[in-house]
């Protein structure tokens, strides 16, 4: 059966069910930037889309395959699909009328300056460490300003309670147990990833709404 | 000085590089904040430490 879009006016009503007009004009001028779409970022941009942030800017330059639908936002229809597209697509079906960005592509040290100048909030939520750092590194130095979410630490399964939210310093904050990685042998499983990406969408959340 | 939130021992001519040897920390894997602000990676070997100096090391660890 065809489904009728809703209109802008409808969704943000039914948004304004669940909080205050006020808290819903700041998330819906909020701009988010998540880089990498993995079981972080995929399930990050789906908080982010539900609790009505307006603006997204979804970063990755791989594309959906099999080994990804453990624990990442993706169905069987996404395989072959840029990551960017296959999310964004995603997101439309929550909320037709937000205002998505996409980049398909590699963040290196030298494109930081340029993919992260338009962000309110940058978040980190790529896989391999070494990108993690990279992007810390890079977006620590070029905007000391924005404040970062980033993660670490959400392998295997259990511990719930040992995945926590931190602040390192001033616009700085790291989610996830710190230690269980991949490195380790363990896995990784949808649930403490999902768990760690609720930690960044919850303390960005957090984040717009406390901003003056 | 003060590094990850407990009192360490310091000694003169310290490093950020030394630093992470000493805790055989990968360099490729770390952000290194002294003070609250970011010591970018190229400094590694010349920031010196100085006794009063609070510092911050993030080590990332894979998955996500």
């Amino acid at each position: 059966m065809e489904k009728r879009i809703p209109s802008r006016e409808e969704l943000q009503k039914a948004l304004l069910a669940r909080c205050t007009r006020e808290e819903a004009e700041k998330l819906w001028k909020a701009e988010v930037a998540v880089a990498g779409l993995g079981g972080l970022g995929s399930n990050v941009a789906v908080f982010l889309t539900r609790a009505g942030v307006g603006h997204l800017h979804l970063i990755d330059f791989d594309k959906v395959d099999m080994t990804n639908l453990n624990r990442q936002h993706y169905f069987i229809s996404h395989l072959g699909m840029d990551k960017t597209e296959a999310l964004k697509e995603q997101l439309l079906q929550i909320n037709p009328w937000l205002d998505i960005e996409t980049s398909c592509e590699k963040v290196t040290e030298e494109n930081i300056p340029r993919l992260f100048q338009n962000a309110g909030i940058i978040c980190e939520a790529f896989d391999r460490p070494e990108n993690k750092a990279m992007l810390v590194n890079g977006c620590r130095e070029f905007f000391p300003e924005k404040p970062l979410v980033c993660a670490s630490g959400m392998g295997g399964f259990g511990r719930s309670n040992d995945i926590v939210t931190r602040q390192v310093g001033r616009n700085f904050y790291l989610c996830g147990d710190g230690t269980s990685g991949i490195e380790e042998g363990q896995g990784l499983a949808a649930p403490r990833v999902a768990l760690c990406a609720a930690h960044e969408a919850n303390l960005i959340l957090e984040l717009i709404l406390e901003k003056n | 000085m003060i590094v990850n939130g407990e009192r360490a021992a310091w000694e003169a001519g310290l490093t950020v590089e030394k630093l992470l040897e000493a805790r055989n920390y990968r360099q490729d894997r770390v952000a290194v904040e002294k003070n609250g602000e970011i010591v970018p990676k190229k400094n590694y070997s010349t920031e010196e430490i100085l006794e009063e100096d609070r510092i911050e090391i993030v080590s990332f660890v894979g998955g996500g």
